[in-house]
This record gives C-alpha cells, sequence and structure tokens, in this order.
C-alpha cells in the first residue's frame, strides 16, 4: 500500500502547478467550512445561551392547556399548591436536574401617578430565579442593589417602558392587576432596576417577588403559571426532558387528563428556527465543499489518465494487474485529497485563532444586543470536513481509475 | 525446447467496414535462448506477431504457446500476472516512468509487478544496472539520459524480474547507428548472462544481420525463416 502511495505522490507532483491549483481549491473548502462551522456554531451558542440563561431556562412545565393561552397570561390555568408540590418532588428526584424556578405570570396597570400603561410581569423568587438563568442579573440596569436581584415591594421594570414612562430607579410605581375571578388589586413597589430588552418570549417582561404577585393577585393559596428548569448540562437536555415526561405523564387530573405540559426551550422560542437555518446553512456550505471536491478531483484525474494512456499501457504490458493500476489512480485522488484536506484543516483552524485573538461582535436583534463570538470548532467537525474530502475524492477518483484499469494495453500502446 | 510457438495463426482486424489480415496462416517456433529476430517492412505484421507472444493481444485464429502456456483462453488478470512472471518488454521509446529515477524504474517490477521481499531489490537491481552499465547513473531521472542509456535502462528493467523472454518492439528505431549496434550488443550479452531469449521486432538492416534467428515477414505472411520445430538453436 505505501509503495503505491508513494508512487501516487510523484505522479501527482509530476504536474505540479495543477495539483497546488487543485489542492488549493479543495483547501479553500475546507477553511471555509471549518470558519463558517466555527463562526455560526459560536453564534448558535451564543443566541441559544442568551435564550435561555436570561429569559426562558432550558426547560418549563406549565399546567396542561397553559401554552396554548399563554399571550393572555391565563389566570385559570395555574398549577394548585398540591400540583405544584408534587412537580417539585418529581423534579428534585430527576436525574440531570440542575435547579427549578415557580413563577407567577401576570399582566398588570403600569401607572407613575401621571400616565398609565400595561406591562407583563413576572413573580419570581430572586434566589431560585438567578439558579435557573443565570444571565438574568447581568441583564439589570442603574440596579439599586447590585448584590440583590429583588426584595419584597421592589419591582424590576423592562427598560423601553421605564424610558417611555419616565421611569428611573428609585421611583414609586403603582401597578394595578386583575386576579382570576375579576376582582382588582393595586400595590405600590420601589423600581430597583431597568430589565434590558431581549428579543423573543419573556424578553421584556418586569419581574417582582412571588410573594408580592401572589399578594397582588389576592391568590388565597399560592398558585403557579410555569416552572423553569435548568438541567445540569445542556447537551443531555433531550434525555433529562424525556425522563420528566414520563414522570409527568403519570400526574393525571380528575378527569384522568395528564395535569402537566413540558416544553423545551427549542419549543417555546421562535429563534429555535434561526439556529436550525444556520444548522441547514452549515449543510449547505458543506455540500458546496463536497461540489467543489468532486469537480476538481474527477477533473484532474479525468485529465491525468488522458494524458498518461501509453504510460498506463506500458505498466499493463509489464504485468501489473488492472487492479492495480487502478489503485494508482485511486491512491493519487486519496493523496490529493488527504494533503488538500490537512492543509485546509490547518489554516481553517488558524484563521478561527486569529479570530480569537482579534474578537469578532455581531449585533442581533437590536444594537443592544451584541455578541462577542468565540469562534471555536469540535474536533469532530474537522475530522468530518477531512473525511468529506477524503471520501468524496476516492469516489471521484473511481471512475477515471477504472477507465484506466480496462484500458487494453496493445490499444494503450498505440495511444499517441 | 521451443519457447515460443505459432501453430496457422492469423490474426485480423477490422478497419471501417474492411478485414484487415495482420497475420496470415503463420506457423513458427522460437526455441528456448535464442536471439531472435522478427523482421520486415512496415505493416508486415511484426508487431503483431510480438503482441501475440507478449499476450497482449489474441489471435483470431490458430494457437500461440509460449513458455508452454496457449495464450488464448488466459482472461486480463491472468495474461497480466503471466506477463509480469514470464515475460519482459523493451519498447521503442523506451517507455520509462519520467517520475522515477533509473534505479526505480528498475525496481519497478520487483515493487509493483512480482512483490519480491524488500531485501532482494537492492542486489536485484544493482547487479542489472551494472550488467547494462548503468550503476553510476542510478539516481538520475529518465529525462536526464541519452537515448541509449533510456534504452539500456530499459533492457535492465525487462531482465530485472529475470523472465524467460524479453520482447523488443523496434528497440533501436529511435537511436543512432552507434547507440543502435551497442544496444544490440548489449541485449545479447544479457542473453548470455542471464540465459534469456530474445526477441525484438526490426526493419534496420544494420541490426538484422546481428540475430541468430530471423524471421522476415511481409504483409502478415512468414515469407523466410526456419520451418516450425526446426529452427536454428542457440549456438
Amino acid at each position: 500500500m505505501l509503495k503505491v502511495l508513494r508512487l501516487s505522490m510523484k505522479n501527482l507532483l509530476r504536474y505540479k502547478r495543477r495539483t497546488l491549483l487543485t489542492g488549493m481549491l479543495i483547501a479553500v473548502g475546507v477553511v471555509a467550512v471549518i470558519v463558517f462551522v466555527g463562526l455560526s456554531g459560536s453564534f448558535k451558542r451564543a443566541i441559544v445561551g442568551q435564550i435561555t440563561d436570561a429569559v426562558l431556562s432550558h426547560l418549563q412545565v406549565h399546567r396542561k392547556g397553559y401554552m396554548a393561552s399563554v399571550d393572555n397570561l391565563p389566570l385559570d390555568r395555574m398549577l394548585p399548591p398540591k400540583a405544584f408540590e408534587t412537580l417539585s418532588d418529581i423534579l428534585t428526584r430527576t436525574d440531570g436536574v440542575e435547579a427549578f424556578s415557580p413563577r407567577i405570570k401576570l399582566g398588570a396597570m403600569l401607572s407613575n401617578y401621571a400616565q398609565t400603561t400595561n406591562v407583563r410581569l413576572n413573580g419570581v423568587d430572586p434566589a431560585k430565579e438567578q439558579a435557573v438563568v443565570p444571565l438574568l442579573a447581568s441583564r439589570i440596569k442603574e440596579a439599586s442593589d447590585e448584590n440583590t436581584l429583588l426584595k419584597k415591594g421592589e419591582v424590576l421594570l423592562p427598560e423601553v417602558l421605564a424610558k417611555g414612562m419616565a421611569v428611573k430607579t428609585g421611583d414609586t410605581i403603582v401597578l394595578v392587576a386583575n386576579n382570576k375571578d375579576g376582582s382588582v388589586n393595586g400595590m405600590t413597589f420601589k423600581v430597583t432596576g431597568l430589565v434590558e430588552s431581549l428579543m423573543g418570549p419573556g424578553g421584556r417582561d418586569g419581574y417582582l417577588h412571588i410573594e408580592d404577585a401572589a399578594v397582588l393577585l389576592r391568590m388565597e393559596t399560592p398558585e403557579i403559571s410555569e416552572v423553569a428548569v435548568r438541567a445540569k448540562n445542556f447537551d443531555q437536555l433531550t434525555a433529562v426532558a424525556e425522563r420528566l415526561r414520563a414522570a409527568l405523564e403519570l400526574i393525571t387530573n380528575k378527569q384522568n387528563q395528564p395535569m402537566f405540559e413540558l416544553h423545551t426551550w427549542d419549543q417555546l422560542t421562535p429563534f429555535y428556527n434561526v439556529v436550525r437555518m444556520i444548522d441547514v446553512m452549515t449543510l449547505g456550505i458543506k455540500v458546496i465543499l463536497i461540489a467543489v471536491v468532486l469537480i476538481s478531483v474527477l477533473n484532474v484525474m479525468m485529465m491525468s489518465v488522458y494524458e498518461r494512456v501509453r504510460e498506463i499501457g506500458t505498466l499493463a504490458a509489464m504485468g501489473t494487474r488492472p487492479g492495480r493500476i487502478m489503485a494508482l489512480f485511486v491512491a493519487e485522488g486519496f493523496c490529493l485529497g488527504l494533503v488538500s484536506a490537512l492543509s485546509g484543516a490547518a489554516i481553517g483552524l488558524a484563521v478561527l485563532w486569529i479570530l480569537n485573538l482579534t474578537g469578532v461582535e455581531v449585533a442581533f436583534g437590536g444594537a443592544n444586543q451584541v455578541f462577542a463570538l468565540a469562534p471555536s470548532v469540535a474536533p469532530g467537525e474537522v475530522v468530518s470536513a477531512c473525511l468529506i474530502v477524503l471520501g468524496v475524492s476516492i469516489l471521484a477518483s473511481l471512475q477515471p481509475a477504472a477507465k484506466a484499469a480496462r484500458l487494453e494495453p496493445v490499444e494503450a500502446l498505440r495511444h499517441v | 525446447m521451443d519457447i515460443v510457438l505459432f501453430e496457422n495463426v492469423s490474426k485480423t482486424y477490422r478497419m471501417g467496414e474492411v478485414d484487415v489480415a495482420a497475420l496470415d496462416h503463420v506457423s513458427l517456433s522460437i526455441s528456448q535462448g535464442a536471439f531472435t529476430a522478427l523482421v520486415g517492412p512496415s505493416g508486415s505484421g511484426k508487431t503483431t506477431a510480438l503482441n501475440l507472444i507478449g499476450c497482449l493481444d489474441r489471435p483470431s485464429q490458430g494457437e500461440v504457446t509460449v513458455a508452454g502456456r496457449a495464450i488464448g483462453p488466459m482472461g486480463r488478470r491472468e495474461s497480466a500476472e503471466f506477463r509480469g512472471k514470464t515475460l519482459g518488454f523493451v519498447f521503442q521509446d523506451f517507455n520509462l516512468l519520467p517520475v522515477l529515477t533509473v534505479y526505480e524504474n528498475v525496481e519497478y517490477p520487483l515493487l509493483m509487478i512480482r512483490d519480491v521481499p524488500k531485501g532482494e531489490h537492492k542486489p536485484a537491481v544493482d547487479r542489472v544496472l551494472a550488467a547494462v552499465g548503468m550503476a553510476d547513473q542510478a539516481g538520475k531521472y529518465p529525462a536526464q539520459l541519452s537515448g541509449g542509456q533510456k534504452q539500456r535502462v530499459a533492457i535492465g528493467r525487462a531482465l530485472v524480474g529475470k523472465p524467460a523472454l524479453v520482447l523488443a518492439d523496434e528497440p533501436t528505431a529511435n537511436l543512432d547507428g552507434a547507440t543502435a549496434h551497442k544496444v544490440v550488443e548489449l541485449m545479447k550479452q544479457m542473453r548470455d548472462e542471464f540465459g534469456t531469449t530474445f526477441v525484438f521486432s526490426t526493419h534496420d538492416p544494420r541490426i538484422m544481420d546481428q540475430a541468430e534467428v530471423t524471421f522476415h515477414l511481409e504483409d502478415g505472411r512468414l515469407i523466410d525463416g526456419p520451418a516450425v520445430g526446426k529452427e536454428a538453436h542457440h549456438a
């Protein structure tokens, strides 16, 4: 095998310029794949991280039917205390769950004593909420206390809404809300911070303490709108969700219908489509790489066979078996692909390294959302790009190699 | 003992609508160790006869036997193996592999065809290169050699696997008179040293006389040469 590869390398170097150009073309393809995968992967991680770590968390559990009316923030589809207790017990026992946080979601009227507007709010337990959405604190601007997210009697208002209402940190506002029976209640709150807006569901919500939310809604017994859950390992989320789903399916209501519904982050946000689009684009660029390699190697190998017909005839006349002649040409394609793939991988990784040094910032969803990307690529992606090149190189060499092996020596020796 | 036997051999090629007889009922035999020339003008059938002996082609009619094997029934792979083990080839245009050095060209049949153990390559190649007078050029590439030197290397390549029979198609056609004479002398010398049968085609009257056995072909017919089973044996 080594002798075949050695002779193939020598034959490739016979046409240095052509080999170099073809190799460069393939290498550029590999570089494009690695850099694109590195950048897009980093962008994807940034988006998903922002969505899951700042707002949604990894998955959410609601009472069955809540999500169908989520836009209305229905107060009649909350989890009663006993159901929440059962759910807490399951979440505590389920392997892979790191933390969970109950939320009361409500709509309210906000008044600064001069103007009134609508606001969507989350009643949360600050410690539990920070455990499931660790980036929430980083969204708080002009916080009155850097060390405490929220205390009872305090509210964090959406930044855009606060600016529109000319409300600043330290101001007092009034929140007025209807409970599920239609009863109205109002409470004053001190604004202790402004929450930076994010795109997507929950991205423009305010926060107040969960106990304040229960009082505002005049709940006789505290009820929960949703429970945000964070997995220990994001890569294991599917398995954790499956385990939870299996456990929750066993819990039914009086009508013998499932009590809970569970949604992972990708089912909760339309930005999952952006993630999917990135995956489709990655697939697209890999398809382009395949086409580049296929056409380049096929062209080079066909030219090679055409130019060396007499030489093939000589090899065959001397007794070189057809299989070995075929192996010689397939090995040429393999060597071309291998050297190009390795060069492309090395250059691609070097480009990613330089991008990490210089830093890449991408604005997304408005000027206030700038992602500092840290492009990196998994070893598997590099290996996969190299294997694609090698596989397609061999595939592209097969036809010309088979043609060479099929040449009749007596005809080939006559070729001018 | 006959190493080549033609029994009423004909070879016909189809050219457009017409059948052209390249060989027409030829019978001949060549004994082992003979230094044999196939002579005749262009189109007389010399190359066709060499192709048949070299298992590169099949007869349309009759039987060709080489080293005791009938070549007619051989398949592609079988004939390739037979050529690799039994035959050596010297071509008019030398046909050396340009990417290999002199040493590597001579080593090629051991490496790629006969799968001889690596340890045996160097003694065999060195011996052949010394015999053809190219030992001091072993590291050069074909492009750095003269025509005569290339043909010496080609002869070395043909002999390195110790074949029973070396076939040379117009081996001196691209050489000047003096070099051509030296190459034929070398072939004869190699026959003496290695005991290999040489069969070469030529239409060059300057080297025909150096053959010990001569078959004259014209228009595909054998017009002169020893009768089958009665040709002169190597002296």
